[in-house]
């Protein structure tokens, strides 16, 4: 089907086009710069962007279903039932694999990132992902604890390691490297923690700087199309902010032409102050200032909205920390050899002094941070609030009169212990368009590939709400902004008219990305050895049994690539 | 396929929730010669045993043979027409079959439920009140220094469980069982018991104050335990208490001792909750042992695909959860469903009396590789190819693990995915056009 979108304000930060008033003609399933017996569709003035790029979520996998299983009162809410198009849908912050395809389709969102897939679980991950409908979507195996991985740092043999880490890409059908909490979670596996980046792994003798150096090194030398994906050590504790800026400091002379050789993810939770919960304080200036004053490191948000919400992660024992500070439920899933994951009900309370200042913190980062291309918008869904509590972030981030509404009914420690009151600055249509389409799609690597953008040739994914930018001042009237981001006008899928006016008019089946990196055949020969014997001695599967199998990616979208 | 011998390696074994996946099977032609490395209940499920040959249909009382697509059609003819279909069952066969059975219940508006309710449908409502902190079996394997069966005895349900994955298995930082405390609570001295370092006989029901009494010891608070509880000696518990802090990692491996006992989910919830709390001092984990290969596949499907792991009732358009509403045995109790459909299951089997003489009231649906006790109150059967032998497809271990299911040998017989297939196509067409 060909469509011609006439008379829309079109932002498409990729091509540098910026609210201009224009035609966009689709043709099988591509942006086109003409077509035949197009459909016309005349938006009028209304907002038109590139569908959005979610680029680091939890919507598939053992974390997510044992938060649906572990919270039925979770599943209780926001009910629909099946029509003959739609199956029925339900859920909140666990939603079922229908509602957030369905939801983030609604919202304009065309492809989403699972930001932790424990490899030996990845094919249930890819079983959901199958499931979750209209989106394209990909999943990052987390590769950082494994012992493979350290044993290769601490022998500081980076042949092996790269080697190891295209087997686990291949295996897993994996989109990039994602560490969490390097070294904390093998040290999880026997209770304890890594107290800072230079503590030792327990029986493995390497730190977490060193296992964060050395996949920096396979992920460039792989040349992958996203940079490490890093979920810092000392998550949500007071005072972590300074782990975090060492952890970008670590990096700081890696360069790549291409992209940041780093990706923070949901800085707003390793952006702490203060020693305890009594002083616990902001500091997400000091963050913004290292991102500003450097350009090989990016970030995403994890802003946090007052909710009741899932958090979860496969840090282990921040989790524990969690239920221990709730006494409510938790899920603990330690993976052999790899990974550790825990799942913690979790409500944020406006008038909870800390709650109050993550909250700010995640709206203080991309007002301080200059540049919008570093800056992914992110609610690390569920993690900070569900990912539908996007149109009310947007009106926060584009209006202070919205801030200063939510200031109000937030405890007023916000005013001593964090920065938002005094910060003055709007975001405007093009800000939101980057860190929601075009810096996603670029920070992953994706815009090569069609992604984020509506150049001719990319994939017609098309996000039109209905609210005509030219004529609405979103820092006054920041109410239509929460409204017209709630759901679109038109979701277009691949060509396709997906979702009309909140509803969902047709149900497409997504692609899966995936990255191959091909490396040299010797040099993955002298790693499967140590493979084949961790296979043999320690793994509970075999290793026949363990690559995730075509089955299980029936509409695959490969990205090969080539190591050195 | 040849006459020569071949055989297929890395096979899983579609048998019990340990899903072993190292099988060797040997097949001549296209029949299957020998199993190795199985265990006794693997290999005869996979050497195989009495089929139903055709599908059925039961006319003036006889079973009538007839093709698949007549079945097929009455099958789907049945439960177009049904008002409420009760669909249970579920747990031996792949998730591929489940998502199409899940999806076809939602189209009907019916009740879907699983072998987990009556199984370890206790240890999912206590996951739901108090969590669930666990880890793979390897973890055991590799680094397991106190390996607890409470209510469960492997040596007769999971036959290789020890030597995989928990008392015997050798991993990176252990040995095996020279390295290992076995402890077993029981009511009898099991074959398991046999080898325990500490074998802790518990009187029959008494598994929840047992639980409290080991809680309220971990909590300091000792003075106010009874000098005997539910037939163990305080200073039994504590000496249990002192050896379990002492370890760097326990595991509790839960049976249906616990689940199916006096207090039933309330057992699970105050032991998840003793886990919680001694992984202050040592790390802890707790593992369900699923008994059907795959009922935790059901769960995981169910919970993807409805948000609830068992127990769905769609009569609403929505998914509905509500144990002991929407669960099989209270359905037929309440006489309430108009259609049983039963997959790989047996419920007349395993069911109270009163649950089964309604299913001679209603239409029933049996779609198993086997017959059994079910298939006499059947008036539609249609058999299906084993998963795991004759048909791919995933699995789900006790341990939440997935694992695709190979085929092994080729039959004539339609896959439970092909079957459920094609019974929701027609449903579709015949509810609501095609």
């Amino acid at each position: 089907m060909s469509l011609l979108i006439k008379n829309g304000i079109v932002y498409d930060p990729i091509n540098n086009i910026e609210g201009e008033k224009m035609d966009i003609f689709v043709s099988d399933g591509k942006i086109a710069s003409d077509a035949k017996d197009a459909k016309e569709i005349d938006v009028n003035g209304k907002l038109v962007l590139p569908g959005g790029v979610e680029g680091h979520t939890h919507i598939a996998g053992g974390k997510v279903n044992a938060g649906r299983i572990m919270r039925p009162e979770d599943s209780r809410r926001g009910a629909e039932p099946r029509s003959k198009l739609t199956r029925a849908y339900s859920g909140c912050s666990v939603p079922n694999v229908y509602a957030t395809g369905y939801r983030y389709a609604k919202m304009g969102y065309t492809f989403l990132m699972e930001a932790a897939m424990p490899p030996m679980a990845a094919r249930h991950t890819h079983e959901e992902l199958i499931e979750i409908p209209i989106v394209d979507k990909g999943a990052m195996p987390v590769l950082d604890n494994h012992w493979m991985t350290m044993e290769c740092v601490k022998d500081g043999d980076m042949d092996k390691l790269t080697a190891y880490i295209a087997w686990m890409l291949k295996a897993t059908k994996g989109f990039g490297i994602k560490i969490v909490n390097p070294g904390g979670v093998e040290a999880w596996a026997w209770g304890k923690n890594v107290s800072d980046l230079h503590d030792r792994v327990p029986n493995f003798d390497v730190s977490p700087a060193e296992i964060l150096k050395g996949l920096s090194v396979a992920n460039e030398r792989l040349n992958l199309p996203h940079s490490i994906h890093v979920h810092c050590n000392r998550i949500g504790s007071p005072g972590n902010s300074e782990t975090t800026l060492e952890t970008y400091g670590l990096l700081s002379d890696v360069k790549n032409d291409d992209r940041q050789v780093m990706h923070a993810t949901h800085t707003q939770f390793h952006g702490y102050g203060g020693e305890n919960w009594g002083d616990f304080c902001s500091k997400a200036d000091e963050i913004a200032k290292y991102v500003n004053s450097h350009n090989n490191l990016t970030i995403d948000l994890g802003v946090v909205m007052f909710c009741d919400t899932t958090t979860m992660t496969g840090d282990g024992p921040h989790e524990f920390n969690l239920y221990r500070l709730t006494r409510r439920k938790w899920s603990n899933h330690d993976v052999e050899l790899e990974v550790g994951s825990g799942v913690v009900p979790f409500v944020y309370g406006p008038k909870i002094p800390p709650h109050a200042i993550m909250w700010a913190v995640g709206i203080e980062l991309p007002l301080l941070i200059d540049d919008p291309w570093k800056v992914m918008m992110t609610t690390d869904n569920p993690n900070g609030c569900p990912f539908t509590f996007y149109p009310q972030i947007f009106a926060q981030l584009m209006s202070k009169k919205k801030r200063e509404a939510m200031l109000e009914e937030v405890h007023p420690v916000v005013n001593s212990h964090a920065i938002l009151p005094s910060i003055d600055r709007e975001l405007d249509w093009n800000d939101i368009a980057i860190m929601t389409r075009g810096a996603p799609a670029r920070l992953l690597g994706i815009d090569k590939h069609g992604k984020g953008h509506l150049g001719i040739g990319a994939d017609a994914d098309i996000a039109i709400y209905d609210i005509a930018p030219k004529e609405v001042d979103p820092a006054m009237d920041y109410k239509s902004i929460e409204r017209a981001f709630s759901y679109t006008a038109y979701t277009i899928k691949s060509g396709e008219i997906v979702c009309k006016d909140n509803e969902v008019v047709a149900v497409p089946k997504g692609k899966t990305f995936y990255v191959d990196p091909e490396i040299d055949d010797s040099v993955m020969d002298t790693m499967l050895p140590d493979l084949k014997d961790k296979f043999k001695e320690c793994y509970s599967i075999n290793m026949a049994n363990y690559p995730v199998q075509d089955a299980y990616l029936p509409n695959p979208y490969k990205i090969s690539t080539k190591g050195t | 396929m040849s006459a020569e011998n071949t055989t297929v390696t890395d096979v899983v074994c579609p048998f019990c929730g340990s899903l072993c996946d190292d099988l060797e099977v040997e097949v001549e032609g296209n029949k299957i010669v020998k199993v190795k490395k199985a265990c006794k209940l693997g290999k005869s499920k996979i050497m195989g045993h009495q089929r139903i040959e055709t599908p059925m249909i039961r006319e003036d009382g006889e079973f009538k043979e007839v093709t698949y697509d007549e079945a097929i059609d009455k099958a789907a003819q049945i439960l177009a027409d049904s008002k409420r279909t009760l669909s249970y069952g579920w747990a031996s066969t792949s998730c591929e079959a489940i998502e199409k059975g899940i999806h076809l219940s939602e189209v009907v508006g019916g009740v879907i439920d699983s072998t987990a309710s009556v199984c370890h449908g206790p240890t999912v409502l206590a996951v739901q009140g108090v969590g669930s902190p666990g880890c793979t079996l390897g973890e055991v394997k590799n680094r397991a220094d106190l390996v607890i069966f409470w209510g469960s005895n492997p040596v007769h349900a999971h036959p290789r469980h020890q030597a995989r994955y928990s008392y015997n298995a050798k991993g990176f930082f252990s040995d095996g069982k020279e390295d290992r405390t076995l402890m077993v609570f029981d009511v009898r001295k099991t074959k398991t018991a046999d080898k325990a370092d500490e074998f802790v006989q518990v009187e029959p029901g008494s598994d929840y104050k047992i639980f409290s009494a080991m809680r309220t010891i971990l909590s300091g608070n000792e003075d106010v335990v009874p000098d005997e509880v539910g037939g163990v000696s305080k200073e039994k518990l504590i000496e249990i208490i002192e050896m379990m802090k002492k370890a760097k990692f326990g595991v509790i491996f839960g049976g249906l001792g616990i689940t199916q006992s006096r207090c039933r989910y309330k057992n699970l919830e105050n032991v998840i909750s003793f886990v919680d709390e001694m992984n202050e001092h040592a790390k802890f984990t707790l593992i369900a042992m699923r008994g059907h290969y795959n009922i935790g596949g059901f769960g995981q499907v169910c919970a993807w695909e409805t948000g609830y792991p068992f127990a769905v009732d769609f009569s609403r358009g929505y998914a509905w959860y509500n144990p002991g509403e929407a669960t099989a045995v209270d359905v037929l109790n309440r006489k309430e469903c108009d259609v049983v459909l039963a997959v790989a299951a047996d419920p007349v089997s395993n069911f109270p009396r009163a649950s089964v003489e309604y299913m001679r009231e209603v239409p029933v649906i049996q779609v198993d590789p086997y017959p059994n006790p079910t298939t006499e109150f059947a008036d539609v059967v249609i058999p299906a190819a084993v998963a795991g032998v004759e048909a791919e497809g995933t699995a789900y271990r006790m341990d939440s693990i997935s694992i695709r299911m190979r085929k092994i040998i080729d039959t004539k017989f339609l896959s439970d995915e092909e079957i459920f297939e094609k019974i929701l196509n027609k449903v579709i067409e015949r509810k609501e056009g095609a």
